[in-house]
């Protein structure tokens, strides 16, 4: 109960000063912002990739003297290896087809006199199936006799991921460093606060207040000004996500991808308060309770 | 109620504000403590407070050796004593009622109970009417009434008081004092430190005369240096505090 009282007394001398208040809150609110907003960008790119898992399919392609009914038979065998999800044949035909209807080149393909293309297994490997596995895979699709070559392009998903890690981490970085940087602000600010109240701080201790009971107030404060620059964070980033989602609603429908915007969970949102609370306690605490001791009655 | 042996107190610097001073407050006694400035009056009330601690000898308040309270129970220590201050030490940026009522929110009492408490006080030094008002609306003798409210709201059984009037003009410092006896008839112990040496006498309470950190040795009827502390205390009031 008195806990609510110091609490609500710290809001209310906040909300006496309301443009300082909101200044530091913005600033506490942007430095959350940043890295939630990267956060964002790298799970987006995430979930891109994930839509990509075709990427690691084998297209094996066989030799041109092999027939119809050959590719079948291949196909059925290659579909028993237990490292196998499953093979699609795309036969020569169907290729052809495609290519003609997608490469825009349908009057050129028709002066050929036969079919260019070979027949296909389209491998989808299993699920569990690792670098290995898969390497191992890719050599023994490769010594089929009926195969020409086989075409697996996964090194650039891999890299593609290796950056996103890469981007991962150093987006951790940077928010730990950003966090020191928003306990040195609340700090700061806790700092001014208590020199300005210097006397009554001196006041309260003469007739008999604790430490904790003269801290508290401060405490909350800060509890305040996180809790605010958290708010105003998850305000930011999503403004920015609803300024965006017009234009890459757009270039998505561009590519005919089914991608939409991820925005942040509830999960997410409550860390980013919760951080914001968290480091205004910490900023808080670390400054009354070095300025606290100072202040003594003289 | 308070025990001082043999206490002396020297400052950084070397200045020895108390020489081996001894003496002893009785439990309802109420006890002036004159002197000239930098007699030691001041230094003390801070050794009872625990604002400062003796370089050597004893500080014994009701029972207990300050020598043992140790740092983090200073607090607890404080709240069992009332002070008044002669700039009354009252925060300006609440009301007379938060004033008050502090002390009774740092020992953590419920608001209902503490505001009957407060109102008590209130009504004790004749000023419930203005528990909404700014202490700086106030005038110097209203805001050291009300700083005396909040000394006794916690019903302390020792008071202390450094310069109560010294701000004051006669009439108000009569009141006050006034106040303080009417405190001391219901068993509160006083400690007072005051020049003002014919009020003092008016009230006819027991005199501790201090003079460079020790008792002054008494001297019968000195006609000039009682003239030379009485033109003291008025140069006193007119300084202000400090």
């Amino acid at each position: 109960m008195r806990h609510v009282n110091t609490a609500f007394a710290a809001l209310g001398r906040l909300a006496r000063a309301p443009f300082a208040t909101l200044m530091t809150m913005l600033v506490i609110g942007v430095t959350l912002a940043l890295p939630a907003a990267l956060h964002l960008v790298i799970k987006n790119a995430q979930s891109m990739s994930e839509s990509w898992d075709n990427a690691f399919d084998f297209s094996v392609y066989l030799n041109a003297d092999v027939t119809l009914a050959e590719a079948k038979r291949l196909a059925d065998i290659v579909s028993q290896r237990a490292d196998v999800e499953n093979v699609t044949l795309i036969a020569a035909d169907d290729a052809l087809e495609e290519f003609r209807e997608l490469s825009g080149f349908g009057a050129a393909l028709d002066h050929l006199a036969v079919n260019p293309l070979p027949h296909t297994l389209v491998v989808r490997p299993g699920e569990s199936i690792n670098e290995i596995s898969m390497g191992l895979l890719n050599e023994e699709l490769g010594t089929l006799p009926e195969a020409d070559f086989v075409q697996v392009d996964t090194a650039w998903v891999q890299r593609f991921h290796a950056i996103l890690n890469i981007m991962q981490r150093a987006i951790a970085i940077g928010s730990s460093l950003l966090a020191v940087a928003i306990v040195v602000i609340i700090g700061n600010t806790i700092r001014l606060d208590i020199q300005n109240r210097h006397e009554e701080i001196e006041v309260t201790k003469l007739i008999g207040a604790s430490n904790s009971f003269v801290r508290r107030p401060f405490l909350y404060t800060g509890l305040w000004y996180g809790l605010g620059g958290g708010l105003l964070a998850l305000a930011l980033v999503g403004y920015g996500l609803y300024a965006l989602e017009e234009p890459v609603s757009r270039l998505s429908g561009l590519y005919n991808s089914p991608f939409r915007v991820l925005q942040l969970d509830i999960r997410e949102s409550a860390i980013i308060a919760g951080t914001g609370v968290l480091l205004g306690l910490a900023g808080s605490w670390i400054a009354a309770t070095r300025h606290m001791r100072r202040i003594e009655p003289r | 109620m308070i025990r001082i042996e043999e206490v002396s107190k020297r400052y950084p610097g070397g200045h020895d504000a108390l020489k081996g001073l001894s003496l002893s407050v009785d439990k309802g006694e109420m006890v002036f403590v004159t002197g000239h400035s930098g007699a030691g009056k001041s230094t003390l009330l801070r050794l009872i407070a625990l604002i400062d601690r003796p370089t050597s000898g004893q500080v014994i308040v009701n029972g207990q050796n300050t020598r043992r309270v140790k740092r983090r129970h200073i607090p607890a220590y404080r709240r069992q004593i009332g002070m008044v201050f002669q700039d009354h030490k009252l925060l300006y940026d609440r009301p007379v009622f938060d004033n008050v009522a502090l002390p009774l929110v740092i020992a953590g009492l419920g608001h209902r109970e503490a505001a009957r408490k407060v109102r008590a006080a209130l009504d004790q030094v004749s000023l419930l009417d203005k528990e909404k008002q700014s202490p700086e609306t106030l005038s110097s003798g209203e805001q050291q009434r009300i700083g005396i409210a909040r000394a006794i709201v916690t019903r302390p059984d020792l008071l202390i008081a450094d310069e109560p009037t010294g701000n004051l003009d006669p009439d108000l410092s009569l009141e006050v004092m006034r106040i303080f006896r009417r405190f001391n008839e219901v068993g509160v112990t006083l400690l007072i430190a005051s020049h003002d040496i014919a009020l003092i006498d008016q009230l006819g309470c027991r005199r501790i005369a201090l003079a460079n950190g020790a008792l002054q040795v008494e001297q019968e009827e000195d006609p000039v240096a009682e003239y030379v502390e009485r033109l003291e205390a008025e140069q006193a009031r007119e300084r202000g505090p400090f």
